[in-house]
C-alpha cells in the first residue's frame, strides 16, 4: 500500500494513505499517512458508524492540506463499541459436535451438506438484511457442489477432478473453500443486533463445524503436497493464524 | 481494537517481519487545496464486481469499480484468511468508504467524486506491482483526479 503511494505520487498524483501497521509506515514512509488503531480488514473502523467513518476519511483527507512531508499522524480515537464487553456472541444455528472420523467420504459429504441445510434460512436472511448483498458467488459453484467437493478432496486429495474449468485443483480449491467460509461466516452474523469479532466467527466455523475439521484435514494434508499450488497456499493462505493451532503442522 | 501486541503470534511475527522493500526519498506533489480536489479511492482488500474475475495470487494487477455501480455487488476475493471480513459483509464503507466519500464532496469537503475507483490485492509484492501503479497514474489524470485515498485492508 505504502509502495503505491511512492510510485503515484512520483507520477504526480497526490496521494494520502490510511495504515493499519504503523511500523510499515514509519519505515517506507508514504508521503501522506493517517494511522488508525483499528483491526486489520476494518481500516474505516466499524461497520454501520458513518459520523466515525466520515471522521476518518475527512482527517484522511486533511493530511494534503500539509506544506511538506512526509507527513505522519495518528487517529486518536478507537471505534466505537470496541471497549464494550463482548455479547457473548453465539452461531443462530446450534451444529451437533462436528464429526470426529473424516475417512468416509459419504459420510462426510451428508454431514457437510446438512451443515448448510441448517445455514440456509440464516444465509437469507443475512442477505436481506443486506438489501440482498452477499460475498457468496465468487466461485461460480452452489453451496451442495462446493461441499460434494470438499469431501470428495478430503478423501482423494491430489487424485480428485477439478470442478472450474481450465483452473488447477488447488485453486479451484482455494476459491471454492473461501466461497463457502462467506457463506457460513454470513449466515453467522445473520442477527445484525450482534457484535462479533474475527476470532469469535473463527472460533466457530473452525472449531464447530464439520466443514471447519474437513478443511483442517485437508491443510493438514496439503502442508506435505508435492503439488506446487496446495504448496504454495497450505503455510498461511489455507487457516486464519489464530486457527492454526487446530492443525497439524500450526 | 487489535494493536500489534495483541495480535495472535502468527500473524504479529509475519507483519513485524515481512521484508519491505526499500525506497528512495519520499516523493512529493504539491496537491490543490483540498475542497478543489476530485478524489479517487484506491483500496487493496481485493474488492471487484461480481462479473469480474477473482483476484489470482501473485498477480499485481487492479480491477475498475465504477463510481456508479452498484456497490451492493462488490465482492472481496482477497486471498488471506488473516483479518476480519465481517465488517465489510456488514456495511462495504467499512473497508471502501465510497458513500463516505460521495458526502464529503455534497459537503463541499471535496470537490467532487472521480468517475472510477481501483482495487489491488495488496497481498502482491510491490515490485509487480509498480508498472501497473505508473500506468494508473496516466489513467487517474485523464480522469483530472486531483488526489487518491489509499485504503488499506
Amino acid at each position: 500500500m505504502s509502495g503505491l503511494a511512492h510510485y503515484l505520487e512520483d507520477e504526480g498524483i497526490p496521494t494520502t494513505l490510511l495504515a493499519l501497521v504503523r511500523k510499515h509506515v514509519e519505515e517506507i514512509k508514504p508521503p501522506r499517512a493517517l494511522v488508525v488503531p483499528f483491526e486489520l480488514g476494518r481500516p474505516i473502523g466499524a461497520p454501520n458508524e458513518p459520523d466515525f467513518q466520515r471522521r476518518v476519511l475527512r482527517d484522511c483527507l486533511e493530511l494534503l492540506e500539509k506544506g511538506s512531508g512526509p507527513v505522519l499522524k495518528d487517529f486518536p480515537d478507537s471505534p466505537p463499541g470496541a471497549d464494550a464487553q463482548p455479547d457473548g456472541w453465539a452461531c443462530p444455528v446450534n451444529f451437533s459436535t462436528p464429526i470426529e472420523d473424516v475417512s468416509d467420504q459419504d459420510i462426510l459429504e451428508q454431514a457437510l451438506l446438512q451443515e448448510i441445510a441448517l445455514l440456509k434460512p440464516w444465509y437469507e436472511e443475512s442477505k436481506q438484511v443486506r438489501d440482498g448483498r452477499t460475498n457468496f458467488g465468487i466461485s461460480g459453484k452452489e453451496p451442495g457442489e462446493i461441499q460434494s467437493f470438499l469431501a470428495d478432496l478430503v478423501i482423494n486429495r491430489e487424485g480428485a477432478a477439478s470442478p472450474i474449468e481450465g483452473k488447477p485443483l488447488a485453486l479451484a480449491f482455494k476459491q471454492m473453500a473461501d466461497d463457502i467460509r462467506y457463506y457460513y461466516m454470513e449466515s453467522a452474523i445473520a442477527r445484525p443486533d450482534q457484535r462479533v469479532t474475527d476470532v469469535e466467527i473463527g472460533n466457530w466455523l473452525w472449531g464447530e463445524t464439520t466443514l471447519g475439521k474437513v478443511l483442517i484435514e485437508i491443510r493438514n494434508w496439503a502442508m506435505e503436497s508435492k503439488d506446487p499450488g496446495f504448496k504454495a497456499f497450505a503455510p498461511t493462505a489455507m487457516v486464519p493464524s489464530h486457527q492454526r493451532h487446530r492443525t497439524i503442522h500450526g | 481494537m487489535v494493536h500489534l501486541r495483541e495480535m495472535p503470534d502468527h500473524l504479529r511475527e509475519a507483519l513485524i517481519n515481512q521484508e519491505l522493500p526499500e525506497y528512495g526519498d519520499t516523493p512529493w506533489t504539491t496537491p490543490k487545496p483540498v475542497d478543489e480536489c476530485r478524489v479517487a479511492l484506491i483500496s487493496t482488500a481485493g474488492l471487484h464486481r461480481r462479473e469480474d474475475d477473482p483476484f489470482a495470487p501473485g498477480a499485481g494487477d487492479y480491477r475498475i469499480i465504477p463510481d456508479e455501480y452498484d456497490m451492493n455487488n462488490l465482492v472481496m476475493s482477497h486471498l488471506s484468511t488473516n483479518f476480519d471480513r465481517s465488517g465489510f459483509y456488514q456495511d462495504v464503507n467499512t473497508s471502501f468508504p465510497v458513500d463516505r466519500l460521495r458526502e464529503l464532496a455534497d459537503e463541499g469537503v471535496v470537490s467532487s467524486v472521480a468517475s472510477r475507483h481501483f482495487s489491488f490485492m495488496g497481498a502482491t509484492p510491490p515490485t509487480v506491482m509498480e508498472p501497473i501503479a505508473r500506468d494508473l497514474a496516466n489513467v487517474l489524470k485523464a480522469d483530472n483526479v486531483d488526489a487518491v485515498v489509499l485504503v488499506p485492508v
